[in-house]
């Protein structure tokens, strides 16, 4: 089959797929609503406050639109993140760069800001700042007096650098006012809320701007795999698409950061997954990434509020199960050769 | 007739850096010629400026002094899509860790076609096709390159060069990791691909034999520096080798072609004077 092909075929299913998970989750919930009831809030026949209406439209349906979006920018922000290190075990948290963020979000957070859409714009400032500081950290550990990187060494800078945020947001914590900074453990451990329809507007335009970026400069991307200077040599500005890349990149996990916490791992089990299906041509895994990210990130989401309801589990704990495990089975059966 | 490629006093310096300041690397004072349907070897010891050749060549690197001039054009007047059309370069190795195939590999070389196309159209397959047929490797398309043996990998990058449908083929230690049977693989594809498609080839390797037995004239470099420029017997002579090499070498020639062969006498003298240089 052709790729065009196999990519309208793929983004089909993981679209039909989304929908499906999206109407799961619109009837699953610690709230007991029956189906009918959903679908009367969800139609607008349901009155405006009742409890069907608030719970679906003003909680459930924006928490999925948060899923989906975060999902979907973290998984291609990995693809990208692997093609421009050429190791497929990069990911915005492994590499420390979510870490970096969070502590820009903390930041911005001490000084008060919250999520109207003006504060929203100055927190998701602070989280790309935080990226841009955290990746710039990475790579000079990493390159330290050599040109070249190895994986091992990304891979170790980047935790040290994710440990060395942990800390850093620790002492803001402890420093200030837990109060000001309402909800701010359950959002560090990546925390899917709803939030404000300007703010989700906002994580909108976000995603589509680095997905677009990504997007364009894929089949460079896949140029990037023979090393920079063959890539060069068939005619790729390499620096300039290295800088490009990383920079919306990180404007996507600045921004999942900022709406939903550092939620890891989406970025690794998505893209692998989809590279078993096709293979490892990022002209097909980018597309394919955003909507099995969202789709990905919503089940995760969904386990995560019903699974010990009517308490509530953050998502990035789901996603840290099933991507822990799923690390260590990539390092030790594929990824041999290249450590 | 206009050299294909013609190198004019090229001088070229790497930034100093503290660490290596010992022994600043100098490529100094590079005139030759290529001339269309040559093959043209580029031989000298370790860090005698070969790669660095390669890299001014492609603008990978912009030289410091001098001019280079492809189609009688300044390099520098070159977009860089526009110069991977007429110069393809062969390096050593391939993607490792992301399992791509040979076709999507050789596809690669179809980019600076059209940089802004999304998918390849029919024609860009129709010439990846023709250059993994050219190089034997039509029937592994499918195949993940990290499954390939050493041969058939050198194969498949050969077919991503020969995809880009260069008017150059520049090789950059093209025999490095194989076995003496893929190295003759190796010298009798580049041989064919010159005769029968007319492609000339720049083929830089440590392998003095290789180059004799494939190039029409070798050029031997030296701390950077052009030392001799000619056929591969006036390139090839034991006491100019000797003096570059620091190593005693015998050059006798090769009964079947009378090209000249190079080998060193592992004798206990020789290989004392030689470690002793």
């Amino acid at each position: 089959m052709s790729p065009q092909g196999r990519l309208a075929l793929v983004v089909g299913g993981l679209a039909a797929l989304l929908v499906a998970v999206a109407a799961a989750a619109l009837l699953l919930g610690s709230a007991a609503l029956s189906p009918r009831r959903v679908i009367s809030a969800v139609t607008g026949r349901a009155a405006a406050g009742s409890i069907e209406s608030v719970v679906t439209l003003s909680i459930r349906l924006p928490r999925i639109a948060v899923a989906a979006l975060a999902g979907g920018a973290l998984a291609v922000a990995g693809v990208a993140f692997q093609a421009l290190t050429r190791n497929p075990l990069a990911e915005p948290s492994v590499l420390g760069i979510s870490g970096g963020a969070a502590f820009g979000v903390v930041i911005g957070q001490s000084f008060g800001l919250g999520l109207t859409v003006v504060e929203a714009v100055g927190l998701t400032g602070f989280a790309f700042a935080g990226a841009l500081l955290a990746a710039a950290a990475v790579y000079l550990i990493a390159a330290a007096g050599r040109g070249v990187i190895q994986v091992q060494t990304l891979l170790l800078a980047g935790v040290i650098v994710g440990i060395f945020c942990s800390a850093a947001i620790t002492v803001i914590i402890s420093l200030l006012d837990m109060n000001r900074l309402g909800g701010v453990i359950h959002w560090l451990l990546g925390n899917v809320a709803p939030i404000p329809p300007g703010a989700l507007g906002l994580f909108a335009i976000l995603l589509a701007v680095g997905f677009a970026v990504v997007l364009r400069h894929a089949r460079e991307l896949n140029l990037l795999a023979l090393g920079e200077e063959s890539a060069q040599q068939l005619g790729v500005n390499a620096e300039r698409l290295k800088l490009v890349i990383f920079l919306g990149a990180a404007l996507l996990t600045a921004s999942v950061v900022a709406f939903a916490g550092p939620i890891g791992f989406v970025g690794l089990v998505v893209p692998h997954m989809l590279r078993m299906l096709l293979g490892p041509d990022n002209r097909l895994l980018v597309p394919t990434s955003l909507v099995g990210g969202a789709a990905f990130l919503l089940v995760a989401d969904t386990i995560a509020r019903t699974i010990v309801a009517p308490a509530e589990l953050s998502v990035g704990v789901i996603t840290a199960f099933c991507g822990a495990p799923f690390f260590v089975y990539l390092l030790r059966t594929r990824y041999r050769g290249l450590m | 007739m206009t050299p294909l490629v013609e190198f004019r006093a090229v001088g070229f310096a790497y930034p100093t850096s503290a660490r290596h300041r010992a022994r600043p690397f100098r490529l100094a004072d590079l005139s030759f010629a290529i001339a269309p349907g040559e093959i043209v070897g580029v031989i000298g010891p370790n860090s005698s400026g070969k790669t660095t050749l390669i890299r001014l060549l492609t603008r990978v690197l912009e030289p410091v002094e001098g001019e280079i001039a492809l189609e009688g054009r300044r390099l520098r007047t070159w977009g860089r899509a526009e110069l991977a059309r007429q110069v393809a370069v062969v390096q050593q190795g391939v993607p490792r860790g992301f399992p791509f195939t040979v076709e999507e590999l050789v596809l690669m070389g179809r980019y600076p076609y059209a940089p802004a196309r999304y998918f390849e159209d029919p024609e860009d397959v129709r010439a990846a096709r023709a250059a993994m047929s050219a190089t034997g490797v039509l029937d592994l398309a499918p195949v993940a390159l990290a499954s390939l043996g050493g041969g058939e990998t050198q194969r498949a990058v050969i077919a991503r060069a020969l995809a880009q449908e260069p008017r150059l083929l520049v090789l950059d230690e093209p025999t490095a990791h194989l076995d003496l049977r893929y190295q003759a693989e190796t010298a009798a594809l580049l041989r064919r691909l010159n005769r029968e498609r007319g492609v000339t080839i720049l083929l830089v390797s440590h392998d003095l034999n290789l180059a004799a037995e494939v190039s029409d004239r070798l050029l031997l470099l030296a701390e950077g520096r052009p030392v001799r420029l000619g056929t591969p017997e006036d390139v090839l002579e034991e006491t100019l080798l000797a003096d570059v090499y620091r190593c005693d070498v015998r050059v006798e020639p090769n009964p079947a072609t009378g090209r000249p062969t190079v080998r060193v006498p592992y004798t206990t003298d020789v290989v004392q004077r030689c470690a002793e240089r």
